[in-house]
C-alpha cells in the first residue's frame, strides 16, 4: 500500500508539472486555434531566469523564502514578455493565414529559442539551487514524499483554483470565453480581440514559468534543452483532456502523469512512454476529441 | 569461407618457404594498423611506438643477439583489406605482430595468423568477444575490453563493498545499455550477488522518482548506472532526498566534473569508474618523451598502449628465447613486464591483467581514486 502511495504521489508530481504547461497550450488553442509549439521553451525560460535570478539573490544572502518569490516573479514576468513578443512578432501577421502558417511559425520559434539560449547561455547543464527548503515536518515521511513534491502539488492547486476564478469571474475571462466561443461576434459586440488574444499568452506563459521554476528546483539541473520533452508531453496531456479545455488540461496532465508513474512502478519504466502514448492513441479512438474536449463543430 | 581456408593454406605454404633462409639473422616484427585513410590517426602513433622501442632494443643489441626488424603494413582499418595485409605478413616469415588496430580488422585478420602460429597483440581493438570468445588463442591486448567497465564495477560491489543485491539501471542509449547488460551477466555469473531490478530509464524525463520508488522496494543494497551524468545526477539526487543512501555505481560517463557540479552534496560518496591514470609512472614518461624527441610532438591515439604491447612482446620474445607460439604464449602469461600502463601480464583470454579502469569516489567534491 504505501508503494502504491509513493507511486500515486510521485505521478501527481508530475501530472502537475504536465498539466501546468499543458494550461498554456490548451488556453492559445482554445482562443486562436493554433498549437503554440513554442510553449515548451516559454518553460524553459523560465526555468533559466529563475536560475539566473535565484543565483545572483543567493549571493547576495537573500533569505531563502524572499529568493522564492522574487524568482518566481521575475522569471513569470520575463516569461511573459517572451510570450507575449512571439505572439506579436511571429503569430499576429499570420492570424488570417491558412492555419499550417502559423504552425510553421511556432516550430520556429521553438528552435530560435532554444538555439539563443544556447549560445547566450551554455549547452551544458546547470546546477539549478535547492529553493524549497527541507521541512522539518516532513522529516519522518521524507522517504515517501518530499518537501519539494508537496510544494509543487500545493501551489500547482493554487495556481489553477486562481485561473478558474480569474476565468469564470473577471471582465477578461469573460471575455477571453467570449472569444473562444466566437472571436468575429466578440470583435462585433466591442471586446478588444488582440488584447485578449495577447493576455492569453501572457497567462500561459506564467504558469509555465512557475512550472519551470518548480521542477527544475526538484530535480536541481537545467539545460536549454529541456523545453522540448516537458513540452511534447505537456502537448500530449492536453490533447489527451482535450485541446481547448480548461479543466481537460489538468485531468490530461494528471492521467498522463500517473499513468507514467505506475506503468515504471508496476511494470518497467522501459514502457513508460510506450504506455503514456499507448492510452492517448486508445482515448483519441473512443473519443476523438479528448476527456473533457468538445467536438468541433464546422463554422459555416 | 572456403576461399579464406584455402588463402590461409597457401600462406602458410609460401610462408615456410620464404621463412627458411632469413631465420637466422633476425626476428621479424610485423606492425598492422591504418597508417592511410580516414583513420590512419589511430594508426600511426602505434607505429612510431613500435619503431621506437624496437630501435632501442636493436641499440641494446637486440633480442638474445638477434636484431629485431619492423614489417610495417597498412590495413585502413578495413577488414577485407586486414585479410590481405595478413597473408602479407605471415607469408612475409612474421611470428610476431602488433596489431591490429580496429576491432572490425582485427577480427578479419585473427584466424589468418592463428592457423600459421603467429602471436597477435593490439594496442587497441576492444570489443569483447576478441578474448572472450576463445576462438582466437593467439590474441593479445594491451587495452581493456568494452565490458571492462562493467566488470570492474561488479568487482567493485561485490568484493570491495560486499553487496549482495543490485539494482542495475541504464539510460536504453547504446553505451548505457551496453554496460548495464555485460554488468547483468557478471553479476549472474559470479554467483554472489543478484540483480534485483534491470530497468532503463528515458533520457530528460521531468522526475525519476517512481523509477527511485521503484529501486528501494526492490530492496537493493546498491546501484550499478549505465549511463551519462545528467540522468545520473538527477537519479542520485531523488535517491538521496528519498533517503536512499545506498551505494551507487557508475561509469565513466558519470566520472565528469559536471557531474559534481550539479548534484551538488548529493553527489559525494557516489563511485565511477575511469581509465586508469598512468602519469604518476615513470615509464609513461619515458615513452612519451622518446616521442617527443624523435618527431617533437606529443603522441597520439593509443601511444602508450601499443608503446606497451612492443615491450611485452620483446620481453616474451626474451624470456621464450624464441618466437616459438607455445613459448612465447607462456611467456606472456606468467611474466611480468614494466610498461607504460603498468606492469602487466595476460591473462587465460588474452586481455592484460593489471590495465583497465581504476574506481573514483567523490570526496569533498572531487573524484578520488579508490585504491
Amino acid at each position: 500500500m504505501e508503494y502504491f502511495i509513493e507511486l500515486f504521489l510521485s505521478g501527481l508530481t508530475r501530472g502537475s508539472i504536465y498539466a501546468l504547461i499543458a494550461l498554456g497550450y490548451t488556453m492559445v488553442y482554445g482562443i486562436i486555434g493554433l498549437i503554440n509549439f513554442a510553449h515548451g521553451d516559454i518553460y524553459m525560460i523560465g526555468a533559466f531566469t529563475s536560475f539566473i535570478v535565484a543565483t545572483v539573490l543567493s549571493i547576495y544572502g537573500f533569505p531563502m523564502l524572499s529568493i522564492i518569490v522574487l524568482a518566481g516573479l521575475a522569471a513569470a514576468v520575463w516569461a511573459s514578455a517572451y510570450g507575449y513578443t512571439i505572439e506579436k512578432l511571429a503569430y499576429r501577421p499570420l492570424r488570417h493565414a491558412p492555419r499550417l502558417s502559423p504552425l510553421i511559425s511556432a516550430i520556429g520559434m521553438s528552435i530560435f529559442l532554444q538555439n539563443y539560449v544556447l549560445l547566450a547561455q551554455t549547452s551544458d547543464f546547470l546546477p539549478f539551487p535547492e529553493l524549497i527548503p527541507e521541512f522539518d515536518f516532513i522529516e519522518p515521511y521524507a522517504h515517501v514524499v518530499g518537501s519539494a513534491e508537496i510544494v509543487i502539488l500545493i501551489t500547482t492547486a493554487l495556481a489553477m483554483i486562481l485561473l478558474t476564478l480569474v476565468i469564470k469571474f473577471t471582465r477578461m475571462g469573460k471575455a477571453m470565453r467570449a472569444t473562444s466561443q466566437d472571436r468575429m461576434m466578440a470583435m462585433l459586440t466591442g471586446i478588444n480581440v488582440d488584447r485578449v488574444i495577447s493576455t492569453t499568452f501572457i497567462i500561459g506563459s506564467t504558469l509555465a514559468a512557475l512550472g519551470g521554476l518548480l521542477i527544475a528546483s526538484h530535480i536541481g539541473q537545467i539545460n536549454f534543452y529541456i523545453g522540448f520533452i516537458a513540452g511534447i508531453k505537456a502537448f500530449t496531456a492536453a490533447v489527451l483532456g482535450g485541446i481547448g479545455s480548461i479543466p481537460g488540461a489538468v485531468l490530461g496532465g494528471f492521467v498522463l502523469g500517473l499513468t507514467e508513474s505506475f506503468a515504471t512502478g508496476y511494470v518497467s519504466s522501459d514502457y513508460e512512454d510506450v504506455f503514456a502514448f499507448s492510452l492517448l492513441v486508445l482515448i483519441l479512438i473512443f473519443k476523438p476529441s479528448g476527456i473533457l474536449g468538445r467536438a468541433e463543430i464546422q463554422k459555416v | 569461407m572456403k576461399l579464406r581456408v584455402g588463402q590461409t593454406l597457401l600462406a602458410a605454404a609460401i610462408g615456410l618457404t620464404m621463412t627458411l633462409p632469413a631465420v637466422a639473422e633476425t626476428i621479424k616484427l610485423g606492425v598492422a594498423g591504418p597508417h592511410s585513410g580516414d583513420l590512419a590517426s589511430y594508426g600511426i602513433p602505434s607505429r612510431k611506438a613500435a619503431e621506437l622501442v624496437v630501435a632501442k632494443v636493436n641499440a641494446n643489441g637486440g633480442i638474445n643477439g638477434k636484431q629485431v626488424e619492423l614489417m610495417v603494413e597498412d590495413d585502413v582499418c578495413k577488414p577485407e583489406v586486414a585479410t590481405n595485409t595478413a597473408t602479407k605478413l605471415v607469408s612475409a616469415g612474421v611470428k610476431v605482430v602488433l596489431g591490429h588496430i580496429c576491432s572490425g580488422a582485427t577480427k578479419a585478420a585473427l584466424p589468418i595468423y592463428n592457423n600459421a602460429g603467429v602471436i597477435v597483440m593490439s594496442p587497441s581493438a576492444t570489443n569483447p568477444a576478441l578474448t572472450q570468445s576463445g576462438e582466437y588463442p593467439n590474441f593479445f591486448r594491451t587495452i581493456a575490453s568494452d565490458d571492462a567497465q562493467a566488470k570492474a564495477e561488479v568487482n567493485f560491489a561485490l568484493n570491495v563493498l560486499g553487496l549482495k543485491k543490485i539494482a542495475v539501471i541504464h539510460d536504453k542509449g547504446d553505451y548505457g545499455k551496453g554496460l548495464a547488460e555485460f554488468a547483468k551477466i557478471f553479476l549472474e555469473a559470479s554467483g554472489k550477488g543478484e540483480v534485483v531490478l534491470l530497468e532503463g530509464v528515458t533520457p530528460g524525463a521531468v522526475d525519476y522518482s517512481a523509477i527511485v520508488q521503484k529501486i528501494k522496494r526492490s530492496d537493493a543494497d546498491g546501484v550499478i548506472f549505465g549511463g551519462y551524468h545528467p540522468e545520473a545526477s538527477k537519479i542520485v539526487t531523488q535517491m538521496r532526498k528519498k533517503r536512499m543512501e545506498i551505494p551507487f555505481i557508475s561509469d565513466d560517463g558519470v566520472k565528469d566534473d559536471t557531474f559534481i557540479k550539479v548534484a551538488g552534496k548529493y553527489a559525494e560518496g557516489v563511485y565511477a569508474t575511469g581509465p586508469q591514470d598512468n602519469s604518476a609512472n615513470p615509464l609513461s614518461q619515458t615513452a612519451i618523451d622518446a616521442h617527443k624527441q624523435a618527431y617533437n610532438e606529443d603522441p597520439g591515439a593509443f601511444y602508450e598502449n601499443a608503446y606497451s604491447a612492443a615491450l611485452a612482446l620483446v620481453n616474451a620474445i626474451q624470456v621464450a628465447g624464441s618466437t616459438d607460439f607455445d613459448a612465447m604464449k607462456k611467456a606472456l602469461q606468467s611474466s611480468d613486464v614494466d610498461t607504460p600502463v603498468g606492469k602487466i601480464h595476460f591473462d587465460e583470454s588474452g586481455d592484460a591483467v593489471g590495465v583497465g579502469f581504476a574506481m573514483y569516489q567523490v570526496k569533498d567534491g572531487q573524484f578520488v581514486e579508490v585504491k
